[in-house]
């Protein structure tokens, strides 16, 4: 299943629909090569990352790939080893957690069991010193805002998963700090749950027109909030882009493996011409793409070709099509909303091919072991050079 | 056969629910009935050394005697004599200073060790514990060794110039509150650590998240969260601190005594057990506040974390 097709019959597409932000010429944040090491190991490796008021950025990346420490250096939690990390073009060192206008939702939401839903949400603004009644305003207000109005007087543990999730938002957001950092926000939320968690995410960053940066090892979930994400790996980041953008062109084949599924075909470009070039792969035969900008005769590519882009068919397709390879169906899941076949190849490749579950499954025509042609055009695949 | 499984099944829990209760029974009730009973009665030279004693054989009205016999003299006597008072309050003085003193020490301790790393905590969770090896009554003699005129401690004074003439410290009341607060130290810290060392160290980035100093946190957040422990080691030092009779016995002067030496003074000096067993009701009374607050501190920690 990829992310893509998920969204759409989902309906979480949300983010195709309202426009990205203006972006500033200068960032909110800005992240200068920056570095950390801890006893484990590097976490965080000379990198420089903007992001921009208004913003929903997503830091994605596999568990221990520095991530979260990206956050928490972000926060005043950490300090970074060299580099530099402003905010509003100011150097945030030396500035401790408690003077810094950010505010973070833990994973652990970290609510204070001692304190009831209403001093938990109250305890940043009485840090500032607002008045009695300007702070039960805000308090109230942001309670309604996460609808958790009657639950003042609760204690932590006297709520649901999800109602400590609500107050840990609305504490983090009372303050209305210039950036929120969320680590893993929904992460101890059940599926359902989470999904409708994301929409209310979304909503309240249009609504109160803040900077979120969330952290999140789910790809859908990046996918479906964030205006940008970008992908982390060992410290270092592989791509920053929009979610379509990544998934459409990735630039390497650890982001086209790692963003959703993906057929990569090892090759050698055989000839070069303005519209595109010919790759000789040993396993799927010649075949045509457009071309990255730098790429020239001889040199080793990858073809990345997502899934859902292959169209399977039992005849042999129209000379007019720009690739085509023939094979024997050898495996076909039923995923209920698609159908996910795995085709092996006469020179040996096996192709990943998924179709829309249009038909009845009864009416499917393709069969285990039947022979079939998989085409797509020149421009479905990307050719990556690393 | 239906019927007869299950009740087996609640007699046996009934018998093992049962043994606590007789063990309280014998082991507590009934000696404490026997010490009220001879805090109501007369000293007599005789044996055992106090009238009236109680005859079954009498029946009825043997026993209408005997209830008639008993008065509370000996406790008007403990209040109208100063030396009983003065003995009381010296106790809950020397125990509320030693306890703020131990609370003072032990939470520092606590917490560094609750924030130490965790490889290291069994380590130094030992040696807190570790004194509890050695005999208590051992443990208090050597300090004698380390108090007394020539000994340890006015030997480093000297050798580090801070004293021309050996203080004497035994026999007074400096010398009982570092035998307090040494003996009773483990108690402090021990619930302290328990408290502090399950507490999440996110909660205090959350605070400093939100806009608290470090220094703030600790009053708001840590604090707050450790006063089971802090209310548990309180009591379990207060309590026992006020009828200790050991390190005052070796370590304090004989002028002003604690309610314990005083006791112990009635029982085996003065031969006068209706006046020690009436000392000992009246500390019992004394000390029941804080042991129900205690009890109850327990039960409603339990329920929460059920």
């Amino acid at each position: 299943m990829t992310t893509r097709s998920a969204e759409h019959e989902t309906g979480f597409a949300a983010h195709a629909e309202h426009t990205p932000p203006v972006r500033p010429a200068e960032p909110l944040v800005r992240f200068e090569a920056v570095s950390k090491a801890f006893s484990s190991g590097i976490a965080v490796d000379k990198l420089s990352l903007d992001i921009f008021e208004g913003e929903f950025f997503a830091l994605l990346g596999p568990s221990g790939c520095g991530k979260t420490t990206l956050l928490r250096m972000l926060a005043g939690l950490e300090g970074p080893d060299s580099g530099r990390i402003l905010l509003d073009g100011k150097d945030l060192a030396g500035a401790p957690p408690h003077r810094r206008p950010i505010n973070m939702m833990f994973q652990s939401y970290a609510l204070f069991p001692h304190l009831n839903v209403e001093n938990n949400v109250a305890f940043g603004l009485k840090q500032d010193g607002l008045s009695r009644r300007e702070i039960a305003a805000r308090v109230a207000r942001m309670l309604s805002l996460v609808r958790l109005e009657g639950y003042e007087r609760r204690r932590p543990h006297q709520l649901s998963g999800g109602e400590r999730q609500r107050v840990a938002l609305a504490r983090s957001l009372v303050k209305r700090p210039r950036v929120l950092l969320l680590d893993e926000p929904l992460a101890a939320l059940d599926k359902k749950l989470r999904n409708e968690t994301q929409f209310e995410l979304m909503n309240l960053q249009q609504q109160l027109g803040l900077t979120f940066i969330i952290v999140t090892h789910d790809q859908q979930e990046a996918m479906t909030m964030a205006d940008r994400i970008g992908v982390m790996s060992e410290g270092r980041l592989m791509q920053v882009g929009a979610p379509a953008e990544i998934y459409e062109r990735p630039n390497s084949r650890w982001i086209a493996e790692f963003i959703g599924d993906v057929n990569l075909i090892e090759g050698q470009v055989l000839a070069t011409d303005p519209d595109g070039l010919m790759i000789a792969t040993g396993s799927a035969g010649p075949l045509r793409a457009v071309s990255p900008s730098d790429c020239k005769s001889g040199d080793t590519v990858w073809v990345a070709l997502r899934p859902e882009k292959v169209r399977l068919s039992c005849e042999r397709p129209a000379a007019s099509e720009a690739n085509w390879v023939t094979g024997k169906v050898c495996n076909i899941a039923y995923l209920g909303e698609h159908l996910a076949y795995k085709v092996r190849l006469e020179a040996g490749f096996t192709m990943k091919a998924t179709l829309p579950n249009a038909t009845r499954v009864a009416e499917q025509r393709i069969r285990s072991d039947d022979r079939v042609w998989l085409s797509w055009s020149e421009d479905a695949a990307v050719v990556l050079t690393r | 056969m239906k019927s007869v499984l299950p009740g087996a099944r609640i007699g046996g829990a009934r018998v093992v629910v049962l043994i606590p209760y007789l063990w309280l029974v014998f082991l507590f009730l009934i000696p404490f009935l026997i010490v009220v009973k001879i805090s109501l009665s007369q000293t007599a030279i005789a044996q055992p050394p106090y009238t009236p004693v109680l005859d079954l054989g009498g029946g009825w009205q043997g026993l209408k005697t005997f209830a008639a016999a008993l008065s509370l003299d000996n406790y008007s006597l403990i209040a109208s004599d100063s030396l009983y008072l003065v003995s009381y309050a010296r106790s809950i003085q020397i125990a509320a200073v030693s306890t703020v003193l131990l609370l003072l020490l032990g939470f520092p301790l606590a917490y560094g060790m609750a924030r130490a790393p965790r490889r290291w905590q069994p380590a130094l969770f030992m040696l807190v514990a570790l004194p509890f090896w050695t005999s208590f009554l051992i443990r208090i003699y050597a300090w004698i060794n380390i108090l007394q005129r020539d000994g340890l401690l006015n030997q480093l004074l000297i050798m580090l110039r801070m004293v021309d003439e050996p203080p004497a410290w035994l026999a007074s009341d400096t010398a009982v509150y570092i035998g307090m607060v040494y003996s009773y130290l483990p108690f402090m810290v021990l619930p302290l650590y328990a408290s502090l060392e399950k507490m999440d160290e996110s909660l205090i980035e959350a605070a400093a998240d939100l806009g608290c100093p470090r220094w703030k946190a600790f009053w708001l957040v840590t604090l707050p969260l450790s006063l089971p422990g802090v209310i548990a080691g309180v009591l379990l030092c207060f309590i026992p601190i006020v009828g200790e009779f050991v390190i005052p016995d070796l370590l304090g002067s004989s002028q002003s005594m604690m309610i314990g030496q005083t006791l112990w003074t009635e029982f085996f000096l003065n031969k006068d057990w209706p006046v020690a067993s009436s000392i000992a009701i009246v500390l019992l009374a004394v000390l029941l506040t804080p042991i129900l607050f205690y009890q109850r501190m327990q039960t409603r920690d339990l329920s929460e974390r059920a």
